[in-house]
């Protein structure tokens, strides 16, 4: 179980979090929905230990990340997690399979002679074939994704946490990535925070939607209720509408923040 | 007013400039902290060493080569003709060509092509594995970026470059005798015998102690440069051209103070 109490994290001149408090069940997935820029990639980056939250909590299993300090502990409580990047992140030098079953080394005790056959039966796990000498330089965008998912899925982490998993793929192939995680999940029933933007995604891997805004959670709830809920901020963003409390919000603070806030990111 | 608030703004850019300088070189402090606990508390990735050390010493040598092979040729064409402007013959080329490249010019001159060679290499390379959340993906992966990528390359650096100065020490002296033999007309056995008369083992180890410490300096400031890097392609460029002057300002810099604990202990 993920428990996340209070989780405040500020980028120079710019809060990000302000105080999130979510629970994930074991078992569950859950779908964080927001605005770009909204922190919810800095929220999943602070639940396995890449960010360090400025204050709050993160417990996973009963252990805090934001109290550990030493390396090698920050180490041992990220094994129980495999991460999904929203660029992929696989390394350019390494072969498909070697960058699949990378983490074997360090987070595992297999042997290495099996590797080459973990990465086929992984990679076949994700519906790819024959790509395990391949480059990464040499893939598609839904390849690549695929890909890093088999090296997330590789040492059969406890939790998987997918970062913006559809992004930057076609709406087919958007899909076919979201039914490739609903798949998973049944398949290793692991527990999963999936961050994105894609409503057509989130409602259908999700057993549960947060909706993340301005660095707090505006509203947590099943799936079916998120689609008809009758709250102006979900509405207009659920819905894709330019026009809405969110719109006036954002026009109020523009101005101000043009130069170094969200503009910054782009 | 306008006068208060020029100078208030000029202060507090002096006083951020100055914070981001002392932090730079703490997190650089601790890059160099935190590569020494990783050598001693993890086995080192001898497959990535070997990679990089044929990355380095195929990138450069034909570079270092070419590079010192021609600074041979003109130290032994200058000081031919101030030889035979003072003394009518070309006296002692051999012994300066020979002294002048294997204590200073070989391992100097080596190192600042290394550095816009290979220390680029690696600074954009890191930069970009940065930029493209691949050095998140080490962390993730159970790995460090300091165990996986900063220790190979400090080590292969620190293996490659004196390999790479003692070739260079041969190419300057080599190129130094092409002149001395083709156009000042000295005997080979002249030229050979100014190498060797003077020089002992204290004048080689004078230049090929400075090569650790220069390869130390380059494959840090490299690693230090790609692993901070931030903001996207602009980001790396601007790492790697950081690296690469910060690299050779640095080697120059130090080369004076090394140079003076040698001579102070003996090793001249």
């Amino acid at each position: 179980m993920i428990e996340a109490r209070g989780v405040q994290k500020t980028y120079p001149g710019r809060p990000v979090l302000r105080g999130v408090d979510l629970t994930v069940q074991d078992g569950e997935t859950l779908a964080i929905i927001g605005g770009s820029g909204c922190g919810k990639s800095t929220f999943l980056k602070c639940v396995i230990g890449l960010v360090r939250p400025d204050a709050g909590s993160i417990k996973v299993d009963g252990t805090d990340i934001t109290k550990l300090t030493r390396e090698t502990d920050v180490a041992m409580y990220r094994r129980r997690f495999g991460y999904l990047f929203q660029e992929a992140a696989l390394f350019d030098s390494l072969s498909v399979w070697e960058n699949v079953t990378f983490g074997l080394r360090y987070l595992t005790n297999i042997p290495a002679s099996r590797y080459r056959v973990i990465a086929k039966d992984k990679l076949a796990l994700v519906g790819l074939k024959d790509v395990e000498d391949m480059r990464p330089s040499e893939l598609s965008g839904g390849m690549k994704k695929r890909v890093a998912l088999a090296r997330a899925i590789a040492a059969e982490p406890t939790y998987i946490l997918y970062d913006e998993p559809t992004t930057g793929l076609d709406p087919i192939m958007s899909d076919v990535i979201s039914d490739l995680i609903l798949d998973l999940q049944k398949a290793l029933k692991t527990t999963a925070i999936v961050v994105t933007h894609d409503m057509k995604s989130a409602y259908k891997v999700a057993s549960r939607i947060a909706m993340i805004h301005e660095g707090r959670v505006l509203a947590s709830a099943a799936p079916e209720i998120i689609k008809t809920t009758d709250d102006p901020y979900l509405r207009q963003f659920v819905d894709g509408l330019s026009q809405g409390p969110i719109k006036m919000k954002l026009k109020d603070f523009e101005p101000e923040t043009a130069g170094g806030g969200k503009g910054g990111e782009l | 007013m306008n006068g208060h608030r020029g100078k208030a703004s000029v202060v507090e850019d002096f006083g951020r400039e100055a914070m981001a300088i002392s932090e730079s070189v703490g997190r650089f402090a601790f890059l160099v902290r935190s590569t020494a606990a990783w050598m001693l508390r993890a086995p080192i990735e001898w497959r990535q060493v070997l990679t990089q050390m044929l990355r380095i010493g195929v990138e450069s040598l034909p570079v270092t080569t070419m590079t010192t092979f021609f600074t041979g040729m003109v130290l032994a064409l200058q000081t031919g003709a101030s030889s035979k402007h003072f003394f009518n013959e070309p006296l002692f080329v051999g012994t300066v060509v020979s002294f002048a490249m294997v204590m200073e010019l070989a391992p100097v001159m080596t190192a600042l092509v290394v550095a816009g060679r290979a220390g680029a290499a690696i600074a954009a390379e890191l930069g970009t594995m940065k930029v493209t959340e691949q050095i998140d993906a080490l962390y993730t992966l159970g790995t460090d970026p300091v165990r996986y990528l900063v220790i190979p390359r400090v080590l292969a650096f620190l293996m490659v470059l004196p390999i790479l100065t003692v070739v260079a020490d041969f190419s300057g002296v080599f190129g130094g005798w092409v002149v001395a033999y083709v156009k000042l007309g000295i005997p080979t056995s002249v030229y050979t015998s100014d190498n060797f008369e003077n020089m002992e083992i204290r004048h080689f180890m004078h230049g090929f102690l400075k090569t650790f410490v220069f390869a130390g300096i380059i494959s840090f400031i490299s690693c230090f440069k790609g692993i901070t890097t931030t903001g996207g392609a602009e980001g790396v460029g601007k790492s790697t051209t950081a690296a690469v002057v910060l690299s050779m300002a640095s080697v120059l810099i130090i080369d004076y103070f090394v140079t003076a604990i040698l001579s102070a202990v003996g090793i001249t």
